[in-house]
């Protein structure tokens, strides 16, 4: 065995262990750390593969910012997954066989398609070859018209989060020195004259709260 | 490095020009509405209003001139496509939107969190994913345009968040909006490992040709045909559309019943005969299945309601099936000689179950109070409260059930029609049964306008609803009403679009 060829599986057992642990593990912030090595075992596969650009931007953008931002928002919110998991015990048997009949139908298909072609070498690049503008430029040219509606989306996702979480501008909680010294103490307090001796007074104290 | 050593043909900017004004309109209400009056006026709403109404009349008018020759073009290297059917589609969608635009100012003032401009804003960018998906020329640009379509009507959904009901709702389209996605993704990584290609044309190509590796293509058919079914709400796909129907705001249920569903037989349209026509065997029986589902699914379901937004959910599984029921059978035996017959069919149903389904919803909507959120007593004995809206209301309920002589008639008849062609009489035997037990549910509505008394329910003696809405609703209906009639135009209209259109 090429050594190649033992990384890209060691690559690829380490990427599926991490990803089946993300949707198995009990407390989020593992799921999360889960998800972490899952990118970076993905990336080396690209890495493999030649695609250095990709490989450093997935590490960058997924590992670097997106993955810290699930972190980030487990460990904030106290989020309680167990009301997820009402029912998987129950649904688990069925689950378990569709799940694995779609496996075998998907792995027979997919084998028998793909295990009579022989490997093809990938074309080698030359050592001036750059991954990064050969990217841009297709990015920039072929791909220009899906390159600007992902823009949009990205721009739908602002609009929609501000639409959906603003709730107009809270007051400060800072106190404005000039409106305490301008307060009248009548205003603040009210002294109610209050006879416990006459009957029913108790009701009428549990009333005025 | 310069721009000739790249290679860099200059698109045709003009034939996209209305997605490109639809854009910069949405910039521009996002920015007035800074400037505007005060933020959740009425003045803003208006405002914002006005703005979206002259965005889409825009768009209309940039889709009319921009390509007028009849033939199909393309730009954005082969990612755009401009042809009759992306043109006529386009044209429904917008018209879609204004109406459904023009229904929900009778209920938005009333409502703080739905009446600002992100309203106005997040709607036409779903208007801009659906034009996008529309005129799509590769599989990047059906699911970017998918994609674009989907998140804002997610947030839409989820606006009134202080409606548990509208939050619950937003949640689940989310997740199983997103599971639909994915399948979509999964579903075009496949075809694009059979084909090498993304682009519609090449991979048609691919595929026919000897060398095209149909299993695995086949295998990305299965994930996408199911990602359309999500997307379009057919059984067994169909579990969020009841609560996604209800749980909405009216207004917003009023847009996602509507203009989506022709975008999305866009997107079936541009990908299955357009893109994956060499493997219409396999498509056409699993949409074979799942149209056959849907309208049994649909109309049984739809008995048991007592919303009416819930009813109208089920009602529009049932609809949808019928939309594919008409693609399922455009290729028989290998030949394509019903292909034009079927889905200009399909396309004249949808124009059609959007139109009934904006009307029925508008209406709806001009219901007093929170008679508008769907429970069926607040349509008790509307014909005697307000005729007009009742016989609007009841000719659009006939219509949906296919009595003879309105649109959704004609519309049943023309699919049932190329079904029979396609020589499957036994399919068009069971969606007629099943239209039938349909008829019940919307004959209840009926008898609630005509035959129950508001009295009990202490409705309102009179409907308050500005006049040029209820007259809207009244147009609305006398157009299902006429088409019915006289469906020829509308016909050729959809016959010509998609004869002279890319995939054909």
């Amino acid at each position: 065995m090429e050594f190649k060829t033992f990384v890209f599986y060691f690559l690829a057992m380490t990427l599926i262990y991490a990803a089946a642990r993300v949707v198995t593990l009990r407390n989020p912030v593992h799921a999360a750390l889960h998800l972490v090595l899952a990118f970076f075992s993905a990336s080396g596969v690209w890495m493999l593969l030649e695609a250095e650009f990709l490989a450093v931007a997935l590490v960058f953008v997924y590992v670097g910012s997106v993955a810290v931002l699930f972190l980030f928002v487990v460990m904030m919110f106290d989020v309680g997954a167990d009301h997820l998991r009402e029912g998987f015990r129950k649904n688990l048997p069925v689950a378990a066989l569709v799940a694995s009949l779609m496996l075998i139908e998907m792995g027979c298909t997919l084998w028998l398609r793909f295990s009579t072609s022989a490997e093809r070498a990938l074309p080698h690049a030359g050592a001036g070859y750059s991954n990064v503008k050969v990217v841009g430029r297709l990015l920039f040219t072929q791909y220009a018209y899906p390159f600007e509606l992902a823009s949009v989306v990205l721009l739908t996702g602002v609009v929609a989060a501000v639409a959906l979480t603003l709730r107009g501008r809270r007051a400060g909680r800072s106190a404005n020195p000039s409106e305490q010294t301008l307060v009248n103490p009548r205003d603040r307090i009210r002294v109610v004259e209050m006879r416990l001796d006459r009957p029913g007074a108790e009701n009428d104290l549990k009333g005025g709260e | 490095m310069t721009l000739a050593e790249i290679r860099f043909v200059l698109p045709d900017f003009r034939l996209a020009g209305a997605e490109i004004f639809l854009l910069f309109m949405i910039c521009v209400i996002l920015i007035v509405e800074l400037f505007v009056a005060k933020k959740g006026s009425e003045t803003a709403r208006k405002t914002a209003h006005a703005l979206a109404q002259l965005a889409l009349a825009g768009s209309a008018a940039l889709i009319c001139t921009a390509n007028a020759s009849g033939v199909a073009l393309r730009t954005f290297s082969n990612t755009f496509v401009s042809d009759p059917i992306a043109d006529v589609l386009k044209l429904a969608i917008i018209l879609a939107v204004s109406l459904s635009f023009l229904y929900s100012s009778a209920k938005l003032p009333g409502r703080a969190a739905l009446a600002k401009a992100e309203f106005y804003a997040l709607t036409l960018v779903a208007t801009l994913g659906m034009m996008v998906i529309v005129s799509a020329g590769s599989f990047m640009t059906l699911y970017l345009g998918v994609e674009l379509l989907s998140l804002p009507v997610y947030a839409l959904v989820a606006l009134d968040r202080d409606s548990a009901s509208a939050t619950e709702a937003g949640m689940k389209y989310f997740v199983l909006g997103a599971l639909a996605s994915g399948l979509l993704l999964y579903g075009i990584s496949m075809i694009y490992g059979a084909t090498g290609s993304l682009d519609a044309v090449t991979v048609a190509g691919r595929l026919f040709s000897p060398r095209g590796n149909r299993i695995v293509a086949a295998f990305g058919v299965v994930f996408l045909v199911a990602g359309i079914a999500f997307k379009l709400g057919a059984a067994p796909f169909h579990m969020w559309v009841p609560d996604v129907y209800q749980g909405a705001p009216t207004p917003v249920t009023l847009l996602v019943a509507s203009a989506p569903k022709i975008a999305l037989f866009g997107f079936a349209v541009r990908a299955l005969p357009g893109a994956l026509a060499a493997l219409s065997q396999d498509w056409q029986a699993m949409l074979l299945v799942i149209s056959a589902t849907s309208i049994a699914v649909g109309n049984v379901a739809a008995i048991a309601q007592t919303n009416v937004k819930r009813m109208l959910a089920y009602s529009s599984i049932a609809h949808t099936g019928f939309v594919l029921l008409g693609l399922s059978v455009g290729v028989v035996d290998g030949s394509a000689a019903n292909m034009i017959n079927a889905y200009s069919a399909s396309l004249f149903y949808v124009l059609v179950y959007a139109l009934s389904s904006l009307g029925a919803f508008g209406i709806l909507l001009l219901l007093p109070g929170s008679e508008g959120e769907g429970d069926i007593s607040a349509l008790a004995g509307l014909g005697a409260r307000n005729p007009l809206l009742a016989a609007a209301l009841a000719t659009l309920m006939f219509s949906m059930a296919g009595i003879p002589f309105l649109a959704g008639f004609f519309a049943k008849f023309s699919v049932l029609v190329a079904v029979v062609a396609a020589g499957s009489v036994w399919l068009a035997v069971f969606a007629v049964f099943f239209s039938l037990v349909g008829v019940f549910y919307y004959l209840r509505v009926v008898r609630y306008l005509y035959f129950d008394s508001a009295a009990p329910f202490g409705h309102a003696a009179n409907i308050e609803a500005p006049a040029f809405l209820k007259a809207l609703a009244a147009a609305n209906a006398l157009a299902v009403a006429l088409l019915g009639v006289f469906p020829n135009a509308l016909m050729a209209v959809c016959v010509y679009a998609l004869s002279r259109s890319i995939f054909m």
